[in-house]
């Protein structure tokens, strides 16, 4: 079993001990987002590379080129195969065409994107499957292939998305207000996981928007500031030497602590409000393992409910002795095996929820801390910056003052 | 003031003014000012906001005045007297101060109103501020004593706005013509007063009034201009809300007119905020009978009646529409011939100080009002700041209890409590952010003032334009007059013995010039004074802007440094606490 291991930071490989140590690990980065092509056909190209000791990896290091498309393959797949895990969420397609293009919006993704393949990398079940390795190790035209021959649930309409979401989300509600539905499972916690998923996201969302407007009043403030500055440095030029002198000072401070502004909004952008954002993604991505669980539930109660129908059928025929017997004898055990397959199915989901919910939760603890933490420490250099950067100016207002 | 009634209100009102400025130079308080003390600062107390009190040591540099020396012999050139210190005490900087707890900054610029409490989750963007309303009330019956009794001080505050009907019999307009009055209560140690303490109630046509009668009577001075009028429908006038403003702006223009060192003694003023009853100060005329009034005037005018000219009594004010329609058109000749002429006017306006000073005040101007945008920007963009920061802080808060409710592990309550960590400082630092917005929009104030100023220098500016204008056109009259004499002379000489009818024209003629030639001296006379107001003034506002100016900028910095100390406080402890976390590679 290969151990679970850190994610690496953005662009750096980490690894606990040396390459030539026998313990087995696996670290990816992605990095060089690279524009390729023209006009409308236009898109990012990513580099990813691997750097492992795993016997079927191509080792030590293997670097190919990914693009977003890729990205998305691979979740899907896994979502396909590992029904109950949950996947790590992917960043959303650019909806805005002027925005695909941006530096930030390029670094925002890519950050995204590093974090989604480490993820998968250090997740115990998720590193051994097979898509994972074609995806960090293929070549592009292997790649390319894989990807058009995609299958799942991402490729659906997203009205067929929605419809699911809805489904389970008006279950959670028919529940809660005293609905029974037949066809859903109802046991008490897990109706309080779901009522906790579906808050959950509405509470993170409004964070999350009231954390990207922050950062958008970071930088209005740092413009205005820069504009106040130069508007401060023209009214010098109406006065003397030394009060002129003065004025200049004020101005240019404020310019630099316009800068300094500009630097914290972006540390926040990244820091902060895409680990906000990450956290909405994941919560969306749980929503999309209990539909998939709902799903499985309802195969497993369909079947049963047609399993029982054929028994009552098969006394029946057992009764009139009828030369249908065999076949009906013979579908019936079919069905069994499918019954019994469905239910495997589902409670192999039940299972594995059960403990990604508690990897999750803590996951996201460490996650949260490490933002918090670097919300604060982001906006104490700052402040302690803009403190600092004004102070230098007092004596010489001091002096002017009592002139 | 003009008009033949009036001739010898004027020529009074000419000597009063003297008497005051005479009684300026006896009282012992008045005279110069030492230079550059930052005392001057005085002055603008009331223009612009209290300093903050986060320099507290600054606050204390206003000290009470020492009574300055005597001015000079001629008591028109005596500079302003020394200022009012501080009128209200300074109170000190808690994170929750706004800037409605003085109400004297209350006006536009729009920024203003942005801050209306810290504690406020919903900021009004426009106009409606109720909170202003309730400090102000509150400031209406308590005035703040500073400590510095023995130098004069002239507080006032407008308050209590009440709806009174006007009889429709002597209006032009039928109907009920409501009105509103405000209740104008003044607390003073000026000895003029005669009292300490006193209630007027007035309405704002008599604060029209007053101002008018300011103009008049200060040529030359930079006059703070009083609020608009507004052209506006009864129904408006009568809103809460324009009521509201208007007194805000009346109590704001009374206080600029009380720190003004020579208005503030002016028997114009004095009554204005002592007299009960009907304001026994002329009214001005509306405009329609304004101009009748000079259509009446104009036939006589016309027909060389000997009143016609201007006399002494008349060139001490500038002519105005429709009372000297003669004058005025003959004013209006002059400008023409001085921008179009080939030769230069009779008299020039020769100081070339005074020219580049102009230029440069036209270019103060321009940076003022750009900087004072700016400042608006900027308040908007740090209370935007502070809101975001408190509404994240909220959702936080939200998300917090939610996983508490709803814990199943124990990791989520770690969570939690992380959470809500962040979040209540979020919250402190969104106040404290709100509290150096309050401070800011104080002290960026002061750019505002100084637009406002700026007004009135063009006004003090004008007066002298126009009296020069005055001078000029009585020299180019005199040269006419001058020419016809001698042609009357020439053709009389021409005939033996004279002739009776040109020997009475030459008679009237030489009345004429002589009334003339005193009517250009007095104009001359009042140039020349109306200069030394302007140079005073000019001088004063030299030294006043300056100090404020440093003030303003100090002011801002400080606060800057106090609040972001504080918040950088707050962060850290969020950043050990959370230390943790972080990251083991840097």
């Amino acid at each position: 079993m290969i151990p679970t291991l850190q994610r690496s930071g953005s662009g750096s490989t980490q690894s606990p001990r040396s390459p030539s140590s026998q313990e087995p690990f696996l670290s990816v980065s992605v990095i060089d987002p690279a524009k390729m092509g023209n006009g409308v056909q236009a898109y990012i190209s990513y580099k990813v590379i691997t750097k492992t000791n795993l016997p079927d990896y191509q080792g030590p290091e293997k670097i190919v080129i990914r693009r977003y498309s890729d990205f998305v393959w691979l979740r899907d797949r896994l979502f396909e195969k590992y029904k109950g895990i949950f996947i790590p969420p992917l960043p959303e397609k650019s909806t805005v065409e002027k925005f695909r293009f941006t530096a930030e919006f390029i670094e925002m993704r890519r950050q995204a994107l590093d974090i989604f393949v480490n993820r998968i990398a250090s997740h115990h079940i998720l590193q051994q499957s097979e898509d994972l390795r074609i995806f960090l190790q293929a070549d592009e035209q292997t790649m390319e292939r894989a990807r058009s021959q995609e299958i799942g649930i991402f490729k659906k309409k997203p009205a067929d998305l929605m419809q699911i979401f809805k489904d389970v989300q008006s279950k959670v509600s028919d529940v809660v207000l005293g609905k029974e539905k037949p066809v859903e499972e109802s046991t008490p916690e897990y109706e309080k996981l779901k009522r906790y998923i579906f808050e959950l996201e509405d509470h993170l969302a409004e964070a999350q928007k009231h954390a990207y407007r922050l950062v958008k009043r970071h930088r209005e403030l740092g413009q205005s500031l820069s504009e106040f500055g130069k508007a401060v440095k023209l009214l010098g030029t109406c006065e003397d030497n030394a009060l002129g002198k003065v004025f200049s000072e004020v101005g240019d401070k404020a310019e630099i602590v316009s800068v300094k502004m500009q630097r914290e909004a972006h540390h926040l952008l990244m820091n902060f409000e895409e680990s906000l954002k990450d956290y909405v993604r994941a919560v969306q991505s749980i929503k999309a393992t209990i539909a998939e669980r709902a799903n499985a539930f309802k195969q497993q109660c369909e079947l049963a409910e047609t399993i029982k129908f054929k028994e009552i059928d098969l006394n029946k025929l057992r009764l009139t002795r009828s030369e249908k017997l065999a076949d009906a004898e013979r579908e019936y055990d079919v069905l069994k095996a499918d019954g019994e397959e469905a239910t495997r199915r589902f409670e192999a989901i039940v299972q594995l929820m059960n403990e990604e919910i508690v990897r999750f939760q803590e996951q996201k603890t460490l996650d949260m801390g490490l933002a918090f933490h670097e919300f604060a420490k982001g906006q104490a250099h700052l402040a302690n910056g803009i403190a600092e950067a004004w102070r230098s100016l007092l004596p010489k207002l001091e002096a002017c003052a009592s002139s | 003031m003009m008009g033949s009634e009036n001739q010898e209100g004027g020529e009074a009102r000419l000597q009063a003014s003297r008497e005051e400025m005479e009684s300026l130079v006896l009282d012992g308080d008045d005279g110069r000012d030492h230079i550059g003390n930052s005392i001057t600062s005085q002055s603008y107390a009331n223009y612009r906001s209290a300093m903050t009190t986060l320099s507290s040591s600054f606050a204390a540099s206003h000290h009470p005045l020492s009574f300055p020396t005597p001015a000079d012999s001629d008591p028109l050139l005596s500079p302003p007297s020394p200022q009012p210190p501080l009128l209200k005490s300074p109170n000190s900087p808690k994170p929750r101060t706004t800037a409605t707890d003085d109400p004297r900054h209350l006006d536009p610029p729009s920024y203003a109103d942005v801050v209306s409490s810290p504690l406020d989750d919903s900021i009004e963007a426009n106009g409606g501020s109720e909170s202003p309303s309730q400090h102000s009330e509150n400031s209406a019956s308590s005035f703040s004593r500073s400590p510095f009794s023995s130098s004069d001080y002239l507080e006032i505050v407008v308050s209590n706005p009440q709806k009174e009907a006007e009889s429709s019999k002597n209006s032009i307009v039928p109907g009920n013509n409501a009105y509103v009055t405000y209740l104008i209560t003044t607390k003073t140690n000026i000895s003029d007063y005669g009292g300490s303490q006193f209630s007027v109630r007035r309405r704002f046509r008599d604060v029209v009034t007053l101002s008018d009668r300011l103009s008049e009577a200060y040529r030359g001075f930079v006059i703070p201009p009083r609020p608009e009028k507004s052209v506006v429908e009864s129904q408006v006038m009568q809103k809460q809300e324009f009521v509201e403003q208007r007194r805000v702006a009346l109590q704001k223009y009374l206080r600029r007119l009380a720190a003004h060192p020579v208005i503030k003694k002016s028997d114009e003023l004095r009554v204005f905020l002592q007299v009960q009853g009907r304001l026994p100060l002329p009214t001005s005329v509306d405009v329609a009978s304004r101009m009748l009034d000079g259509a009446g005037k104009l036939p006589k005018q016309l027909f060389g009646d000997s009143r016609s000219v201007m006399g002494p009594q008349d060139v001490v004010q500038p002519a105005k529409g429709g009372r000297d329609l003669l004058r005025l058109f003959k004013e209006l000749k002059q400008s023409v011939a001085n921008d179009w002429g080939a030769s230069r006017p009779p008299a020039e306006e020769e100081d070339q100080e005074f020219l580049d000073r102009k230029q440069w005040l036209h270019d103060l101007e321009q940076h003022l009002t750009n900087a004072s945008k700016q400042a608006e920007a900027l308040v908007k963009a740090q209370q935007g700041l502070a809101d975001t920061m408190g509404e994240l802080g909220l959702a936080f808060i939200k998300l917090t209890k939610f996983e508490n409710e709803e814990a199943v592990l124990n990791t989520q309550r770690v969570r939690a409590a992380d959470m809500k960590s962040l979040a209540t400082t979020a919250v402190r630092v969104s106040r404290y952010h709100r509290g150096l917005n309050a401070q800011t929009v104080k002290h960026l104030d002061t750019l505002h003032e100084y637009l406002v100023l700026m007004l009135a220098v063009h006004n003090a500016f004008s007066d002298r334009s126009s009296a020069l204008l005055t001078v000029q056109t009585l020299l180019s009259e005199l040269s006419s007059l001058h020419s016809r004499a001698e042609k009357l002379e020439t053709a009389s000489s021409k005939i033996f013995g004279g002739d009776k009818s040109r020997i009475r024209k030459t008679e009237e003629l030489k009345d004429t010039i002589r009334v003339t030639e005193d009517a250009k001296g007095c104009a001359i006379r009042e140039y020349e004074r109306i200069k030394e107001n302007n140079r005073c003034e000019i001088e004063r506002l030299d030294r006043e802007r300056r100090t404020d100016f440093v003030n303003m900028l100090k002011g801002f910095v400080t606060n800057q440094v106090t609040y972001m100390e504080k918040i950088g406080i707050e962060w850290t402890k969020v950043a050990e606490e959370t230390n943790r976390y972080a990251k083991e590679t840097a």
